[in-house]
């Protein structure tokens, strides 16, 4: 299988495992199981081609004018990485089916499962830059998701916001960085970056590149002083901890330093920035991880210390220590695993997390006491067991490394020192809780897990235990390629073997050994009784804290930005638009002006005059009259439009005047249908306007005077000039040739600039949505949610023979009769019309736009004259409906002209030879337009019928009222 | 097109001008409501003449089809003001 494709898999799992409905919680878990397997055979199958340094690439076209390719590259590192993301994400697929319970909607989880663990891959097979930083800002949007799965829970959804913002923002740091990096070297490709180590680091830019790739590495591996989010995110369901926490998630911030170890390490800043964080991190971690009482909470901490013994190894420019990193990595991934996936088997079976009510446990479930107590041993470096063996690496590093005297002091110290922590918060784990008396207070009745969920703990326990019998054996030839790329160049030498001779860090683990059993002997009798319930000292020093604070002082101060610059008022915020425009317009007719031009005119004559001043009065009027007279304002509006569809026509413009009047006979209803919900005017309410009115009243006409006539003069000046024929004679000479249409108009709409289209028709129905779904939560005001006055002259209980439309079957009968027939008429005749005009439309003036407003106007007809019920007992038209099957067509239009190797929106005209009608062209563009044509129906539709349906709620409550009352 | 054709669409399309004026004066007087709703029928059943009258200046088919729009569509806004007034809400 191609890596493009094995790249692609979890993805389109995930998609597969998104359909799958709610309770399939075995399918869901089979298939995740099954995707994450295929992953871990195929990347196993290539171990042959990385293994001595070589490396898989496959590119593919991405952004080629920027120089941007959509590479996939593997090497031993990146292999090594892959095994790890797959391998743990099957056990963890096939552990979490026994730890969900099934009334959670585990599809989702299985989705947005491996819809990580596809990203997670995407980060380390990337082989460009940007590529790398946009598949890291996916998993930190995953991982939010994951963390919050339970979201019901508001330490879940806490928990994940934190998190996605501290990854979050040092993703836009990394990015920053990364955008440095690739000015810096020239190229976004990961092979050429790795090529430019003496260029990077003698550039100026270099010291701020690394800081801020080192804090998106940092951020993700919750490193000091960012690590205070990890411990949140233990909120999460067990199997995602025990993902994201132990393979994933937070590893991808050292795989990040370990990627670019042979470009950007061996430099002063790299050895304080790396070094001193690592070293923060694994001693303080160490030390609040010993006074947890909840078994996620230690892990947590005691995954930090460990990321931190790995940024650690990595910033100490050695090659040597840059192996041993790649090998805790490595074995942390295995340990660290197992033992979250045990504190959720202990979690599931006895209710409880807190390691004081937990007590002898071994006697009800020996055999996970038995893996955990070996987990948690590798955990704490016993030997015989992987962690052992790095950590001895490790230790071995501090001890002979050159550097300041205090430093070469001091990191032993602290080595040692994290070392009889990490012995004493092991020990809480293990001993703590599986040794003693039983406990009898807890919820559950506890007993061994399902034979399934310990399997996966079984198989990794097993690999800790092999890997630390015989290293070289086991692990030696995939150590040696996945370190070889990040030394860059040769292995130094080293040995894997179990026992080194009595030497400095054997007596460091040792030391570690003894101080840590004594450290727990004092410490948990102390945390057992509850004398101890915080971490003492560094219980002050949280970064919670400054983080929430930050966040509140960010809130305050975007609150105060709104105080100062918003408003509500409507009136100022047009102000403000207006007076933007008019001060942008003249500045831009600064110093030059613009004077008229010297297109021979048209003489005026008289009718012409006579019907603009008609429609001029009348757009006054309207402007007038739109405060307390709306009715009449609406109706000189139409006048207004009615005069400006004639003058389309007097310039032989005839699409223009079909389009203009389709559109105003829709207006003049949708505003008819907005004025029923308006406030009536309140006499009494009408105050004398005082000098202050007068003058604001002043200005605001002032300004709109010279917004107006500003706008005037500019088209003027526009229109009495010759236009330069930039494009317009390509698209004459070109629409009948390759449009195959004489209407050039349409022809530009529906092929030559269909994307526009594509993009307004997309538009158009997320307006209407969006209108549609606001008046679903429409309440009208106290004022207009009674009937109108017309309809409450009669009382509800008179008996009359006058027919009632809001009772009557059919109110076209014996109620408004001559328009309902005619509506009714008008029907099959609209229809004939907009086929008529849709067909014609390529050639002449029409199409789809057009012949889906008559569609919609007729059945709006019918709305007005039988009412809402009566239309849609009939026939109900599913606007909804329109709108999405009109943007498919269109997309799949588009798309098929991809299928025959054209790009996206090519059109194909076919001519075909029907009897009777002879031969026809028929365009592919034809299927796009009837895209246009329903999308505009349902669009229009929509949000019309939304409105009218306002009326039927408003009356139908009371109604309801009266029933439950009588 | 004969001369007596080319004045008579002058003297045409300067009757309908004059009419409309007549009936946009109507529109802003009023005084009800239903002087005013008959006042724009007025308007769009003349500014379809006006078009046909046009149509017949440029010999142009497809203005006809416009003046079969207006015909079509400008009852439907007539008669949404009809319903408005008598009922005070278009759709019930």
């Amino acid at each position: 299988m191609s890596l493009a494709l094995l790249l692609a898999l979890p993805f389109v799992g995930s998609v597969a495992a998104a359909l799958l409905p709610t309770n399939a919680r075995n399918t869901a878990a089979t298939w995740t199981t099954a995707v994450a397997l295929a992953c871990v055979v195929q990347f196993g199958l290539m171990f042959p081609e990385v293994r001595d340094g070589g490396v898989l690439r496959q590119s593919f076209h991405w952004v080629p004018d920027m120089g941007l390719e959509f590479s996939i590259r593997m090497d031993g590192f990146a292999w090594m990485f892959a095994m790890l993301i797959s391998g743990i994400g099957t056990l963890v697929a096939v552990y979490a089916r026994y730890y969900m319970s099934p009334a959670d909607p585990v599809p989702r989880f299985f989705s947005l499962f491996l819809a990580f663990m596809g990203a997670m891959q995407g980060i380390v097979l990337s082989g460009n830059l940007i590529q790398l930083v946009f598949f890291w800002e996916l998993t930190s949007l995953f991982s939010f998701l994951l963390i919050g799965y339970w979201h019901h829970r508001s330490d879940a959804r806490r928990g994940a916001r934190m998190a996605l913002v501290v990854t979050g923002t040092g993703g836009l740091c990394l990015f920053a960085g990364v955008l440095l990096l690739g000015r810096i070297v020239g190229s976004y490709d990961l092979d050429a970056v790795l090529g430019a180590r003496e260029v990077i680091h003698s550039h100026p830019l270099y010291p701020p590149m690394l800081v801020l790739v080192l804090l998106g590495a940092l951020t993700k591996s919750a490193q000091f002083p960012f690590q205070f989010w990890l411990p949140r995110a233990m909120a999460a369901p067990t199997p995602v901890s025990a993902y994201l926490h132990s393979a994933t998630m937070v590893k991808a911030g050292v795989f990040l330093l370990a990627r670019l170890w042979p470009v950007l390490a061996q430099s002063e800043l790299w050895f304080w920035v790396v070094t001193g964080a690592g070293a923060l991190s694994l001693l303080l971690a160490a030390y609040a991880a010993m006074f947890q009482n909840d078994l996620k909470r230690l892990l947590a901490y005691s995954t930090i210390s460990h990321l931190g013994l790995i940024t650690l190894l990595l910033g100490l420019n050695s090659e040597l220590a840059a192996v041993a990193a790649v090998f805790h990595i490595m074995n942390h991934a295995t340990f660290k695993a197992s033992l979250f996936m045990a504190a959720g088997v202990i979690d599931h079976e006895t209710g409880t997390r807190d390691i004081r009510r937990l007590d002898g446990l071994y006697k009800v479930m020996p055999i996970t006491g038995t893996l955990a107590l070996v987990a948690s041993a590798a955990m704490a470096g016993v030997p015989l067991l992987n962690g052992f063996l790095s950590k001895e690496m490790f230790f071995s590093e501090t001890v002979y490394l050159s550097s300041y005297p205090w430093v070469e002091l001091a990191l032993p110290l602290i080595a040692t020192l994290a070392g009889i922590f990490a012995v004493v918060y092991a020990l809480r784990f293990s001993f703590d809780i599986f040794f003693g008396p039983l406990s009898t207070d807890l919820p559950r009745e506890p007993h061994e897990p399902a034979r399934w969920m310990r399997v996966p703990i079984e198989l990794l326990v097993l690999a800790c235990l092999v890997v630390g019998v015989a290293p070289a054996w086991s692990v030696g030839a995939f150590l040696d390629a996945a370190a070889l790329p990040v030394v860059g160049g040769t292995l130094p030498e080293f040995s894997l073997a179990v026992w080194h001779g009595f030497n400095a860090p054997f007596a460091m683990s040792l030391v570690a050994m003894a101080g840590g059993i004594a450290g727990y002997l004092l410490l948990a009798p102390l945390l057992e009784s509850g004398r101890l319930r915080r971490v003492p000292i560094m219980d002050r020093f949280d970064g919670r804290r400054l983080f929430d604070r930050s966040l509140v002082a960010l809130g305050a101060l975007s609150r105060g930005g709104v105080r100062v610059a918003g408003t509500r008022r409507l009136q100022m915020q047009l102000l403000w638009v207006v007076v933007a425009c008019l001060v942008a317009a003249f500045a831009a007719l600064q110093g030059h002006g613009v004077g008229w031009g010297d297109r021979p005119r048209v003489p005026a004559s008289l009718e012409f005059v006579l019907l603009w001043s008609i429609g001029i009065a009348c757009a006054i009027g309207a402007a007038v009259q739109a405060k307390f007279h709306r009715l009449a304002a609406l109706m000189m509006m139409a006048v207004a439009g009615l005069v400006v569809c004639l003058t389309f026509a007097w310039f032989s413009a005839p699409d223009l005047a079909l389009t203009q009047l389709a559109v105003e006979v829709v207006t003049t209803v949708l505003f008819l249908l907005g004025l029923r919900w308006l406030p009536k005017r309140i006499p009494e309410a009408v105050r004398h306007p005082t000098l202050r009115d007068r003058a604001r009243r002043g200005r605001d006409l002032a300004i709109a005077l010279a917004a107006g006539g500003g706008l005037a003069a500019l088209s003027y000046a526009m229109l009495t000039r010759l236009a330069p024929q930039s494009i317009s004679p390509f698209f004459l000479s070109h629409a009948l040739p390759e449009g195959g249409g004489t209407n050039v108009v349409n022809v530009m709409l529906v092929d030559f600039r269909s994307l526009d289209t594509l993009g307004e028709i997309t538009v158009l129905g997320a307006v209407a949505l969006a209108v549609y779904a606001l008046l679903r939560r429409f309440r009208p005001p106290r004022e207009s949610v009674e009937a109108p006055r017309q309809q409450r002259v009669l009382p509800a209980d008179l008996k009359t023979d006058l027919v009632n439309p809001r009772t009557a079957p059919d109110t076209a009968l014996g109620y408004l009769v001559v328009p309902a027939v005619l509506s009714r008429l008008i029907l099959p005749i609209a229809g004939l019309v907009a086929v008529h005009l849709f067909m014609r439309g390529h050639n002449q003036p029409g199409g789809g736009f057009v012949a889906g407003l008559v569609v919609a106007i007729a059945l709006i007809a019918q709305y007005m004259v039988a009412g809402t019920l009566w239309v849609e007992q009939r026939m109900n038209p599913h606007p909804v409906r329109w709108i999405a099957a009109g943007l498919a067509l269109a997309v799949l239009t588009g798309l098929g002209a991809l299928a025959w190797g054209y790009p996206f929106l090519t059109t194909h005209t076919a001519h075909v030879a029907l009897p009777l009608v002879g031969e026809v062209h028929v365009p592919s563009a034809i299927l796009f337009d009837i895209g246009v044509f329903a999308a505009v129906i349902g669009a229009t539709l929509l949000i019309l019928i939304a409105l009218a349906h306002q009326s039927i709620r408003a009356t139908r409550k009371p109604a309801t009222a009266e029933a439950g009352g009588g | 097109m004969s001369p007596l054709l080319t004045v008579a669409i002058v003297a045409t399309l300067a009757c309908y001008g004059v009419a409309m004026a007549l009936a946009a004066a109507r529109l802003m007087r009023g005084p009800t409501a239903e002087d005013r709703v008959l006042a724009l029928d007025f308007m769009y059943i003349v500014g379809m003449l006006a078009v046909l009258a046009l149509g017949i200046r440029y010999a142009s088919g497809m203005l006809f089809e416009a003046a079969l729009l207006i015909a079509l569509a400008g009852f439907v806004s007539s008669a949404a003001l009809a319903k408005f007034l008598l009922r005070g809400e278009v759709i019930e």
